[in-house]
């Protein structure tokens, strides 16, 4: 067995400014990493680069398909990489309205990937779109409406269902609860934890919130100021952190 | 007899040859759009600025020309049009289809059918299908060039899931030669079987978009649709009011303020010569 996704010394300048630099790291199959550290650390660039939404300045990504192959991003042809995009791998968006298809029902949002892929006939589309609205607690009636009528959560969890359509392996979060309030959150949390499980799905999860990544991850890597600082096991991290600036962050944590 | 004030049929040598230039890669590729130097016409654009320079093009002394807006030959569109060749190019006219050798249309396909010898020129207002599902331009071409076309049926799948069936009932989406998804221009869907397998040209002309597109004749051109909402044309239930087809696109038109209003040819000529011959 391979790693499903291997980062090799990834760096990526801005200019003169380093967005990250030198991240390596390797993602097993059905395993769940988290990247924590404050804002402009360079957790969001990383993931850009890392998911192909960004050309990193140097540094290599490789992906072992499904077939067993092992590929470097950069190396496949264009039309690959976006279908690899499509079907393989999911991103969900810390704002829902750069996920969703705002302008079309919820249907349609969960059925266009699987319409990108071949889907013909209606009926099995709309029926994988309710299962799928059922799995991420929607309610069916819900499904001809526009995401602009659902809330905050809903849509979060529109856009979560709309990236695992396709049964991807590998999926990419980007704060995937900010901006939810705290109850919201959880239940998304919850609901996560459970998909990710349920599915075997492999995850990189950027957060800033060290309760997302204690719930969901299970190894996690602390950025700050572009570079990699600390990585290791989640509980390990959280209990026992080495660096000064983890030990600030781990302790920063408001305590109810 | 003074020197005349235009070259013939309006345009200057260099840029037919331009526009050529483009008709002949639109051929070459049936269904991609190819960029052109739309030049201002006296037109507005929006009048069919593209058409008129797709026509004034592949214009010859020759020809015959026809000119059709919404299937009629006498609304303000077609006449002023057929007038403008006329002057600058001094082609002889015609209201027969049968007659004709260029057809220069907005809004409909003549219900006659169409032979080798005679070429279709479309005007179009906006000839990028994807565009209301997404805006950037440089994404739909990349779409385009790696065939994602998916999201058009999504747009298919919105029609059903609100409508109960495809709705959408003009500016049809069609996939060209199993290659590229296209913009039939607004003709009714009732139309886009006749772009299959037509013997005939067709050439399409945006001014405003500055885009040309081509259907070689006898090219496949299939209307999209899913598997249990298979495409289908509309039909009327009752045939039209002055000649009596069944089988032609009807107009409704309203004859008086009092709810009065009759279904007729929208094809003048075709509902003409069905007059004479009943």
């Amino acid at each position: 067995m391979s790693a499903l996704l291997s980062i090799e010394r990834v760096s990526k300048n801005y200019g003169p400014r380093i967005g990250c630099s030198d991240a390596s790291f390797e993602l097993w199959p059905g395993e769940v990493l988290a990247i924590v550290g404050e804002s402009g650390s360079g957790k969001t660039t990383l993931l850009k680069c890392i998911s192909g939404q960004m050309e990193p300045t140097s540094g290599k990504v490789r992906y072992s398909t499904r077939a067993g192959r092992e590929v470097a991003l950069d190396a496949m042809s264009e039309a690959e990489r976006r279908f690899l995009i499509r079907t393989d791998w999911g991103f969900v968006h810390q704002d829902a309205r750069e996920g969703l298809r705002m302008g079309v029902s919820a249907g349609a949002n969960v059925g266009e990937r699987l319409m990108a892929v071949g889907e013909r006939h209606y009926g099995r589309i709309r029926s994988t779109a309710l299962d799928w609205l059922g799995r991420v607690e929607i309610a069916g009636d819900r499904i001809d409406d526009s995401p602009w009528s659902y809330s905050g959560g809903m849509r979060q969890r529109l856009q979560i269902a709309r990236n695992l359509v396709t049964a991807p392996r590998l999926i990419f979060m980007d704060e995937p609860t900010g901006g939810l309030d705290v109850s919201v959150q959880a239940r998304l949390l919850d609901l996560l934890r459970g998909l990710v499980r349920r599915l075997g799905l492999a995850a990189v999860i950027v957060t800033h919130d060290l309760a997302v990544a204690r719930l969901l991850s299970t190894r996690m890597m602390v950025m700050q100021g572009g570079r990699v600082i600390e990585t290791g096991l989640t509980d390990q991290i959280l209990e026992d952190p080495q660096q000064p600036y983890t030990q600030l962050l781990v302790s920063s944590v408001l305590q109810v | 007899m003074n020197v005349p004030a235009y070259n013939f049929a309006y345009l200057n040598e260099q840029t037919k040859r331009m526009i050529r230039r483009a008709l002949l890669k639109a051929v070459a590729i049936p269904g991609y759009q190819v960029p052109f130097a739309a030049r201002e016409m006296p037109m507005p654009l929006g009048w069919g600025t593209g058409g008129v320079q797709v026509t004034a093009a592949i214009l010859t002394p020759e020809d015959t020309l026809k000119v059709i807006d919404q299937g009629a030959d006498d609304t303000t569109n077609a006449v002023s049009i057929r007038r403008f060749f006329v002057k600058t190019a001094g082609v002889k006219t015609t209201e027969v289809t049968e007659e004709a050798t260029i057809i220069q249309t907005r809004h409909r396909i003549p219900e006659t059918p169409l032979t080798e010898k005679q070429t279709l020129v479309f005007q179009v207002p906006i000839p990028e299908p994807l565009r209301f599902l997404e805006p950037r331009e440089t994404e739909t071409r990349k779409m385009h060039a790696l065939e994602e076309y998916g999201v058009m049926h999504v747009k298919l799948y919105e029609d059903i899931a609100r409508f109960g069936e495809i709705a959408t009932s003009y500016d049809y989406p069609a996939l060209v030669n199993d290659r590229y998804v296209f913009d039939p221009s607004p003709i009714p869907k009732f139309d886009n079987p006749k772009l299959d397998n037509c013997p005939a040209l067709q050439l399409f002309g945006a001014g405003r978009e500055k885009r040309i597109y081509a259907i070689p004749p006898y090219t496949s051109v299939k209307s999209l649709d899913f598997e249990d909402y298979p495409f289908s044309i509309p039909r009327w239930e009752k045939p039209c009011e002055i000649c009596g087809s069944r089988a032609s696109y009807l107009d409704e038109i309203v004859t008086d303020d009092k709810g009065g209003r009759m279904f007729v040819c929208s094809d003048t000529d075709h509902c003409r010569k069905q007059k004479s011959a009943a």
